[in-house]
């Protein structure tokens, strides 16, 4: 939550990725990655499908180790913190997934209530009331009872979002928050991310690349590409659209001007 | 009135810091909250202090998180029962916001019991039950509509699918349906030779494993074999590709999920069943000479020539047609559970047990009714 760090010292960055070598199998995705998030700051990792948005992801919240470089939260490097410190560190980040990634066995309040019971020394009875404020922060007041199943793409989304709050995490990171998603449907969920940035003060990066949510509420972005293997723009995206000489990042962002634009016959 | 601090290990943990001045308790916030780690009571503190009025301070805090906001929620709920005043200004307007949410949250109804009365629990299970039993009716309903399409019309019919899901039920299963055939000839090689010794008939041991394999154990245990191996399978894959909406996909196309999908799987554990049964008729009858050998020195040749007099062809034919309807059995099972999956991990785990579970049950059912069939025919 508010300044809700494991450090004192409030100039480190909330993310430092120095040299970082992302890439599943002995291939190589993404190399030579280097970047740091403000902390308090929306931050966009954005590219073209399959640049390797979602294995930057990955490689950044440790589902995969990096092949080489390393990750910091706080100026704590993750990837080289042994295991029990890795899992106290994982205590301070929360990811909302594509789909959800809902226990459906579980209700909603039960899933924003199960890492409160793993985690924290509240009483039932304070989790249930913390899960129900962190259900009622995303709107979803009434449905504390509903099984994932039970619950639209939107909802699950923000049921989700739920359970990545329940720890007051200092880092959020969101995996296509738009995606599947009806444009008013979408706009709501980047308030709601900018709402709840604004509250809780925690530091937010979203992999999208939906140009309306990007421009929306990104406060600085960084663009992948594929060929490259590696960052080929970074910035506030308002500036980059504009005064970007890369053709590959005028296509990218441009592709939203042409679709306003009637096509000739 | 001295400051009461709360108990301390480190600078950073919770501190809470109360003083009495005139009518008002001061309650002074300090350190870093954290919800993973221990707060202070509310109960504690205040210890026998009782006031009017209650002021919450922002003192040095360095961290905040839900921790902070639950004690402020406590103090604000112990001032509502006892009827004192809760000064919450000198707090942010974050907190204050959250704390908001929090109200609201706690005066928010949730209706946890979702569970119905007797009676009506009762109703919907009868419901349910018949729901269940038509649509296993129109399943089997629609399988005999697309065997007699698929008869009309051969070439629509998904020939390398059938050979892929024949060489994955039967050639595949043959490694467990010989162990277990195998074992199941010598346990009951083992069982009748306590019965038959008694009475000097030890040869006889030929006639009962053989006729037992060959007209109830040799397809009644492929059956069971491939419920629990094949059935489950078809029930989680097309459970898998009804959660991928690839059912819902080929029905956009125009094309009968049950022509595509079903009838192969069908087709294939009906052909495979049978040759499965009399490999593991064999493995059986093996079993029983190997006992009737180590056993009761019965000479393998002398054994096979027993069991040969004891089997004629109407015992394997029983056997052969009983395989082939578990076969069909045990697919239809597979792939009605599939098809019918709820579209989520849980509901394609719940598929392959039901699966499995029916499976089973038809195969007995059905076994019964083969008994009292066959033996009005005198089969």
């Amino acid at each position: 939550m508010i300044d809700a760090t494991n450090t004192s010292d409030a100039s480190l960055p909330a993310i430092d990725v120095a040299g970082l070598e992302c890439g599943y199998d002995g291939k190589v995705l993404l190399k030579n990655l280097n970047f740091q998030v403000k902390r308090g700051e929306i931050f966009f990792i954005i590219g073209g499908s399959g640049c390797g948005k979602s294995t930057l992801l990955r490689h950044m919240i440790g589902l995969r180790p990096p092949t080489a470089g390393t990750v910091n939260f706080f100026g704590e490097c993750f990837n080289t913190a042994d295991a029990a410190r890795q899992r106290e560190m994982l205590k301070r980040i929360g990811v909302l997934y594509q789909g959800g990634a809902l226990w459906s066995s579980l209700t909603l309040l039960e899933n924003v209530m199960l890492p409160l019971a793993e985690y924290t020394p509240l009483t039932p009875f304070e989790r249930q009331e913390l899960a129900a404020m962190k259900l009622a922060q995303v709107g979803l007041t009434g449905y504390e009872c509903y099984f994932p199943d039970e619950i639209s793409g939107g909802m699950k989304k923000r049921a989700g979002l739920a359970r990545a709050l329940a720890l007051d995490p200092a880092i959020v990171f969101f995996d296509e928050p738009s995606a599947g998603l009806d444009p008013i449907t979408s706009r709501k969920l980047d308030e709601l991310i900018v709402n709840l940035r604004d509250l809780l003060g925690m530091t937010c990066v979203v992999v999208s690349h939906e140009l309306a949510s990007i421009f929306a509420i990104a406060d600085r972005v960084i663009m992948l590409d594929k060929a490259t293997k590696g960052v080929i723009a970074s910035g506030d995206p308002r500036l980059l659209v504009k005064d970007s000489a890369d053709p590959r990042v005028r296509e990218f962002f441009g592709r939203g001007e042409d679709a306003r634009q009637k096509p000739s016959p | 009135m001295p400051e009461k601090p709360t108990p301390t290990n480190a600078h950073a943990d919770p501190r809470v810091l109360t003083q009495l001045k005139d009518d008002w308790l001061v309650v002074e916030l300090r350190g870093t909250w954290r919800i993973t780690e221990p707060r202070p009571v509310w109960a504690d503190l205040r210890g026998g202090l009782e006031a009017r009025r209650v002021k919450l301070k922002w003192g040095k805090l360095e961290n905040w998180d839900s921790a902070l906001l639950l004690f402020v929620f406590e103090v604000r709920q112990w001032c509502r029962v006892q009827g004192a005043y809760c000064d919450l200004t000198e707090l942010p307007v974050a907190m204050q916001k959250l704390l908001g949410q929090l109200l609201v949250a706690n005066e928010t109804k949730v209706n946890f019991d979702r569970a119905s009365d007797f009676l009506s629990t009762v109703g919907f299970a009868a419901q349910d039950a018949w729901a269940k039993t038509r649509e296993i009716a129109t399943f089997v309903g629609e399988c005999v509509l697309s065997a007699s399409y698929l008869a009309r019309e051969p070439k629509k019919f998904r020939a390398r699918d059938c050979l892929d899901q024949m060489q994955q039920c039967g050639a595949m299963a043959l490694p467990i349906v010989s162990l277990i055939s195998l074992l199941v000839g010598l346990i009951m090689a083992y069982q009748s030779a306590i019965l038959m010794r008694q009475f000097g008939a030890d040869i006889y041991v030929a006639d009962a494993v053989g006729l037992l394999m060959v007209r109830e154990m040799g397809s009644m245990m492929t059956a069971i074999i491939l419920a629990g191996r094949t059935g489950a399978a078809f029930a989680a894959t097309l459970g898998n590709m009804k959660a991928g909406e690839e059912i819902d996909a080929l029905s956009t196309f125009g094309i009968r999920p049950v022509d595509f999908l079903v009838m192969p799987r069908l087709v294939a554990l009906a052909v495979m069943m049978p040759l499965l049964a009399l490999y593991a008729n064999c493995l059986g009858i093996f079993g029983g000479m190997l006992v009737a050998l180590g056993l009761l020195d019965i000479p393998p040749a002398a054994y096979w020539v027993q069991t040969q007099s004891a089997i004629d062809l109407s015992d394997v034919a029983t056997g052969l047609i009983k395989a082939s309807a578990f076969g069909l059995l045990v697919g239809l099972a597979g792939c009605h559970c599939g098809l019918r999956a709820d579209r989520s991990a849980e509901g394609v785990g719940r598929a392959a047990t039901s699966a499995v579970v029916m499976g089973l049950l038809l195969i007995i059912v059905s076994d019964a009714i083969f008994a009292v069939v066959f033996n009005i025919f005198g089969l």
